[in-house]
């Protein structure tokens, strides 16, 4: 929170230092990667995850023992939810770059934040089905409203050369917060039995917390720290950072009157972000190729309960083994974010969310030709299901924001966010259409020579851009 | 704002939402501590032996005892002509429970350090347990076949995405003889109206046995719901009618009582009792007009019996099965019921 503060009020003090020179400590490095801002954005969103994570732990028990209820064919909605949701982050991702000088991010971010935590006291009074998928339907839109203007403002307040790290610290926060919900939620189931309604005050007193360490510790005004950060030969040649195109852009904020290579109309014209401006990012070709990728590939990205089935079926796991696997690739995601996001701010953020479905890839291998059941196979599948997560979620969300100028951050994260969510909500209806007729190997086997093709043209069309390296 | 603001109105904030974290979830505590406490004007339960092999003439009912005191959810049994009187509880917890000819399917939760588990335990006439099986997700519902020897059961699966509310069911057979365990229907294979059938979206629930080798139960696929008779030894299920959830087997295997999503009812509560004539494939609606979301037991050849919510946990009811007659209140406070030992009018 003190370096939120300090970061905020200066907004240059991230040193542009070559990386082969930095890092004679990790701590002093680790220190000068992730601003205050992140970690404040971070601890919200551990907080939040607690909360929700709370809810969804009990809420199976809680409507089949608690209520008397029985669930099945309510999953049916599922989709059309998630759909809803995708589309909903557009619109937050736009609403936050709207609003005067530089963006009301916080403000939508809030306001997403704020609709979650309300739906948790409102299951204290919601008793049937209907109204508690209402209830389930409103903290969707509170989390599809807020994801893009958080992810714009991590963007924002992290130099553009350790932006990877920056998106990883924040996804290991997340994920540490979706693992501890659920530990939280049973100590208070144990302590008092059939406690539902204590569970689900406890999260909401959470989620109030959350949204109070949102209002409270993150700038109004994201620091800015990507228009100091790079400026020329601010990085190592080694480092193959982000400059050139997007440090000028962003610079564009501060110089973009004067600034001869601000050719986009958008940054000509800073005072006003339109509906209009948001769309012509799509005529952007650097962010164009990035969001036909994450289609490509999240067309061909299984979704987790699918992955987690098959896996269990393939390889033929007790069945007291399914609520477990989940939890690995978590905790997998969790060990490997930070991690891999520094890499990718290393080697390339490109390469490294490619070589992440590379990953996803030799996962679809191992459940199709795995040599033998058991421990080893089913472990090394979490292992590569995590690392995915880990190398392409906060990842590519890096690599997004290279490709916006940053008054338009929070409609361009969006973009690529929701046609990702789009495209893997897509892949699980035509799955499940495969699965209908030839069965689930085979349903598998077309999303692996689907993933292989479509890495391979993601490879073909990120080859020109190697994280604006080569930009012209 | 200042910093020292901030952090003060933080500090202030936890203060005031952990006090009321711990304050209701202390009231919870004191909740769930009444509830070990006898009510007054509850029924009457003492300890005592439960015996799943009735002495003849002695017709009992086993179910799960949801009355508030130091039994509660035991498995208690009170005689079957007069449901109402004292119950003698055997200090077996379980969730969900079925008997047959000696044999006991009780699905159970076990307190883990980190995470609640349930297993499904076998046990014999005296409720000892002779083998247990893990369970994958939240018990719905438990069947034994008529002699005793085949047990099945459905449990509730969930999805773990974020606000997940993406369920399915998994249902497994299991063989008490061999201890052969089949641990999930959606193995089996599926004849859908004459052809065979694959979906990623079958979920099974409610079997019921015709004898150790055949069953019924609904299968769900695409949204709707199907009666299936099933094969044990050749595990296939065959598809035969629309819109049947929950079956259960008459005692002479010519009905089947099951729960219909009747359309026009509001969405959460769209089931109605039925019967259906497995000759003739005649519909009988029933006079309970409730929404019953159970699997019904056979009480007799002529009437079936199912559980509403109710105060304490559920109530139990019983209705005839020819659709005349008027519903009538079993018990208070307890749910899940096996009749054992043989009945009047019981037709084999």
């Amino acid at each position: 929170m003190y370096l939120a503060d300090s970061r905020g009020r200066t907004p240059g003090a991230a040193e542009p230092q070559p990386t082969a020179a930095r890092g004679t400590g990790p701590g002093r490095r680790h220190a000068a990667a992730v601003p205050g801002t992140v970690l404040a954005l971070g601890t919200v969103s551990l907080i939040t995850d607690v909360s929700a994570e709370m809810v969804t732990a009990v809420l199976p028990l809680y409507l089949v023992t608690g209520l008397g209820l029985s669930p099945l064919g309510f999953g049916l909605l599922d989709g059309v939810y998630n759909g809803v949701g995708a589309l909903v982050r557009l619109l937050g991702g736009h609403l936050a770059d709207r609003g005067a000088d530089g963006g009301r991010h916080k403000a939508v971010a809030v306001v997403g934040y704020g609709l979650s935590a309300l739906c948790k006291p409102a299951l204290l009074a919601a008793h049937t089905l209907p109204l508690i998928g209402a209830v389930l339907a409103a903290d969707r839109t509170g989390k599809g409203l807020r994801t893009a203007p958080r992810d714009a403002l991590i963007s924002l307040s992290t130099p553009a050369r350790t932006r990877g790290r920056a998106f990883g610290v924040h996804r290991a926060m997340d994920t540490a917060g979706a693992l501890l919900g659920p530990i939280i939620a049973f100590l208070v189931l144990r302590i008092a039995v059939d406690g539902y309604d204590a569970v689900f005050a406890v999260s909401s007193c959470v989620a109030a917390l959350g949204v109070l360490v949102l209002v409270l510790f993150v700038p109004a005004r994201a620091p800015r720290a990507d228009t100091g950060a790079g400026g020329p030969g601010a990085a190592a040649p080694l480092a193959h950072q982000p400059r050139g195109r997007e440090e000028r852009e962003s610079g564009g904020r501060v110089t973009g009157a004067r600034n001869p290579e601000a050719r986009r109309p958008a940054a000509r014209e800073p005072a006003a972000v339109t509906g209009r401006a948001a769309l012509d990012l799509l005529r952007q070709p650097e962010l164009r190729r990035l969001i036909v990728c994450a289609v490509l590939l999240g067309l061909t990205t299984v979704s987790d309960s699918f992955l987690h089935l098959l896996l269990q079926r393939r390889l033929d796991l007790p069945v007291r083994w399914f609520p477990l696997l989940p939890l690995g690739t978590a905790a997998c995601f969790l060990l490997l974010a930070v991690p891999l996001g520094a890499v990718a701010d290393r080697v390339g953020r490109r390469q490294v969310f490619l070589a992440g479905h590379l990953g996803l890839l030799a996962a679809y291998g191992l459940l199709i030709f795995t040599p033998t059941a058991g421990t080893a196979p089913t472990v090394a599948v979490l292992a590569l299901h995590g690392a995915f997560y880990a190398a392409t979620d906060g990842v590519l969300m890096a690599a997004a924001a290279g490709a916006v100028p940053p008054r338009l951050r929070g409609s361009g994260l969006a973009l690529v966010g929701t046609g990702q969510a789009l495209a893997r909500f897509a892949c699980s209806l035509a799955l499940g259409a495969v699965w209908t007729a030839w069965g689930g190997r085979t349903a598998l086997a077309s999303a692996a020579v689907g993933l292989a093709v479509c890495a391979a043209a993601s490879a073909f069309l990120l080859s020109d851009d190697g994280d604006g390296r080569t930009a012209r | 704002m200042s910093r020292t603001a901030r952090v003060l109105t933080l500090v202030a904030a936890v203060v005031v939402l952990a006090g009321i974290a711990v304050g209701y979830t202390l009231h919870a505590v004191d909740r769930a501590a009444r509830r070990d406490r006898p009510r007054a004007g509850g029924p009457r339960v003492s300890s005592g032996a439960v015996q799943l092999a009735a002495a003849p003439g002695d017709r009992r009912m086993v179910f799960r005892n949801t009355a508030w005191g130091p039994h509660r959810d035991e498995l208690a049994s009170v005689p079957a002509d007069h449901p109402g009187g004292p119950r003698t509880a055997s200090g077996v917890t379980c969730l969900r429970f079925h008997a047959a000819a000696g044999t006991g399917i009780c699905l159970r939760a076990v307190h883990g350090a980190l995470q609640d588990s349930y297993r499904a335990v076998v046990l014999d006439s005296r409720l000892r347990e002779r083998r247990h099986y893990a369970l994958s997700g939240i018990p719905t519902r438990a069947r034994v076949s008529p002699d005793g020897r085949m047990a099945a059961w459905t449990v509730f699966v969930s999805g773990d995405s974020y606000a997940g509310t993406d369920f399915s069911t998994r249902t497994s057979v299991l063989d008490t003889r061999t201890w052969t365990l089949q641990d999930s229907l959606e193995k089996y294979r599926i004849i859908k109206d004459g052809h065979a059938y694959r979906a990623v979206d079958a979920n099974f629930w409610g079997v019921t046995f015709a004898d150790d080798d055949h069953f019924y139960a609904t299968l769900a696929t695409r949204g709707r719901t199907h009666l299936v008779r099933g094969d044990v030894r050749a595990r296939t299920v065959r598809t035969l009618r629309e819109n049947v959830e929950c079956p259960s087997l008459s005692p002479g295997g010519t009905r089947i009582a099951f729960k219909k999503r009747v359309p026009g009812l509001p969405a959460d509560a769209p089931w109605r009792l039925y019967t259906l004539d497995l000759g003739t494939l005649r519909e009988t609606a029933l006079a309970e007009r409730r929404n019953v979301d159970d699997q019904a037991v056979w009480v007799d050849g002529n009437t079936v019996a199912y559980s509403l919510p109710g105060d304490y946990g559920a109530n139990l009811w019983s209705v005839p099965a020819d659709g005349g007659g008027r519903p009538r209140r079993l018990l208070d406070a307890g749910l899940a019921p096996a009749f054992i030992g043989a009945g009047p009018t019981r037709s084999r």
